[in-house]
């Protein structure tokens, strides 16, 4: 087995534009003492990594960096882990190219 | 709150969203589109190739203004294994047409000039709005939308749900289910930027002339993907993707697949030195025709990728995407015309027009393909591409092994790792899907 070279999700989100709404996050992640199988799976499959692991073992998420994709409401939002919304209007990533 | 009651609501700025508004719009209807995005494309993320005929059907003059990139004279499939891509290639001066066939876009700039068009044709385009949910009245009727603006509800007609692969509107009332992970694809890309002069010599085009890879193999580690190469005037797109349920299923992660295919021996060398200005994600319906969700109801009808309606074989999306925007918007003319209510009943002329479109046709055709692609996924990427790869270089590579030996080698290999009936029963399903 190759070893994967680490790759830095943080620098390829820093080429994008995003309007924060400040305060008012689209996704919420249920309070939870043991994350569930979906969510500890978005830790690997959000392609912008908003998911993480506290040092409590549970999992957060940070929306500042949210591609708007759907990933995680297509694998969480059934199960109650998660709430998802769309950015109020005019909010959130502001692709350039698209 | 909004007095005024439209015709029609269009919920959504994308090829569907902005192809209904502008059909409805030219046939003088009162048209309100909605769009949560700063402008028209600020939110919409495609590879993109777009298909000449579908929008000259909207805009036949489309050529004279349309931001287009690249119009494509070359089609490259490639199959790849760790080290290597057997390809297939097609391309004809042919496809330098006076009107051409196909050409990349991007999208972003492309989806602000189609919005032009719909407002020139009359239709009002409200951005930065995004609607929360739909209004519907005791009977389950939908009458309307609401908004996150202050002024709350809009009420019209009808509303055209072009709301996009990941629409919530129409699950949040109960219209269609939530798309399941197996019936998505998560694709990332990036657009990598080099001098027009270098792309154009390390891609073999001249001027405008264009190009596009598809490639399939160990570059998704056995998962249900694809990867993708767009030539455009003066960046690259390139990106990959896999469905939602093989991410779920295998732990990789999407940064991580299309870090190893901009790496591939094959693909580094066409990126070298570029400077890449935006990451963009998205979901891509891959469920084909048994996915296709109820399409109308009580006052509302859902169009393009929110009703699941893409051509994952074919790779076309965006024009089933403007087909089925158009086609709605058609049908809801004619009802109105009629002087008659949009009722379920009277909106099903959309699903029999559809019906009759090369869309549903397309669909149908395949309709056991993405079945077939996501059971077999470890034999079509992964066992395959090896073999394939292997039985090439053995075939090209000369060492002094007398052919018949090489050929019993390579027969051998694939025997070995799929066995006769292994063998007969892809080819039979593959076929049988195809058909």
């Amino acid at each position: 087995m190759s070893i994967e070279p680490s790759v830095r999700v943080e620098d390829k989100l820093f080429y994008n534009r995003y309007l924060v709404d400040a305060g008012r996050a689209h996704i919420k992640v249920r309070p939870h003492t043991t994350p569930s199988p979906e969510l500890l799976t978005m830790l690997k499959a959000c392609p912008a990594r908003c998911y993480e692991l506290n040092d409590k073992g549970q999992v957060e998420i940070t929306v500042d960096g949210c591609i708007e994709c759907g990933t995680c409401r297509v694998i969480c939002e059934e199960s109650g882990d998660i709430e998802w919304s769309y950015p109020r209007g005019g909010y959130g990533v502001l692709f350039k190219f698209g | 709150m909004i007095e005024e009651k439209f015709d029609a609501i269009v919920v959504g700025a994308g090829m569907a969203g902005n192809a209904a508004a502008l059909t409805l719009a030219q046939r003088g209807l009162k048209v309100l589109q909605l769009e949560r995005g700063e402008y028209s494309g600020s939110k919409n993320v495609q590879g993109a190739i777009l298909y000449a005929d579908m929008l000259e059907k909207l805009i036949p003059d489309f050529r004279e203004d349309a931001p287009l990139e690249r119009h494509l004279v070359e089609q490259r499939f490639w199959m790849m294994d760790d080290r290597s891509h057997t390809g297939l290639h097609y391309r004809s001066d042919d496809f330098n047409e006076e009107k051409p066939n196909r050409y990349t876009i991007i999208r972003a700039q492309f989806d602000k000039w189609f919005s032009q068009k719909v407002r020139e044709a009359g239709a009002i385009v409200l951005c930065e709005t995004t609607v929360t949910e739909l209004a519907q009245d005791a009977y389950g009727k939908v009458i309307g939308v609401r908004t996150d603006r202050a002024d709350g509800e809009i009420h019209a007609d009808v509303v055209v749900l072009a709301e996009g692969v990941n629409g919530l509107l129409g699950t949040r009332a109960g219209l269609r289910e939530r798309p399941k992970p197996d019936k998505v694809a998560l694709a990332v890309k990036e657009m990598h930027f080099l001098p027009r002069e270098t792309i154009e010599a390390r891609f073999n085009l001249r001027g405008d002339e264009g190009m596009v890879i598809e490639a399939a193999g160990t570059i998704s580690r056995g998962m249900t993907g694809m990867g993708f190469i767009y030539a455009n005037k003066e960046c690259i797109s390139l990106g990959i993707g896999c469905l939602v349920a093989d991410f779920q299923r295998t732990g990789e992660t999407p940064y991580g697949l299309l870090d190893r295919f901009k790496r591939h021996p094959s693909v580094a060398p066409l990126i070298e030195g570029s400077e890449v200005k935006e990451y963009a994600a998205h979901l891509i319906p891959e469920g084909g025709f048994k996915a296709i969700p109820q399409l109308y109801g009580e006052g509302w009808v859902v169009v393009g990728d929110a009703a699941q309606l893409n051509n994952a074989i074919h790779r076309e999306g965006s024009n089933l995407a403007m087909t089925s925007g158009r086609i709605a918007a058609e049908a809801i003319f004619q009802v109105k015309s009629r002087k008659e209510p949009m009722t379920a009943e009277n909106l099903s002329l959309y699903k029999t027009m559809l019906d009759q479109s090369f869309v549903i046709k397309d669909l149908k055709k395949y309709k056991d393909m993405p079945a077939l692609m996501h059971t077999q996924s470890q034999n079509f990427f992964l066992t395959y591409p090896e073999l394939v790869s292997k039985a090439m270089q053995n075939f090209l590579r000369v060492d002094g092994t007398p052919k018949v030996e090489k050929e019993k080698t390579t027969f051998k290999s694939f025997i070995k790792a799929r066995s006769w009936s292994g063998l007969f029963g892809d080819a039979f399903r593959l076929a049988r899907a195809w058909r």
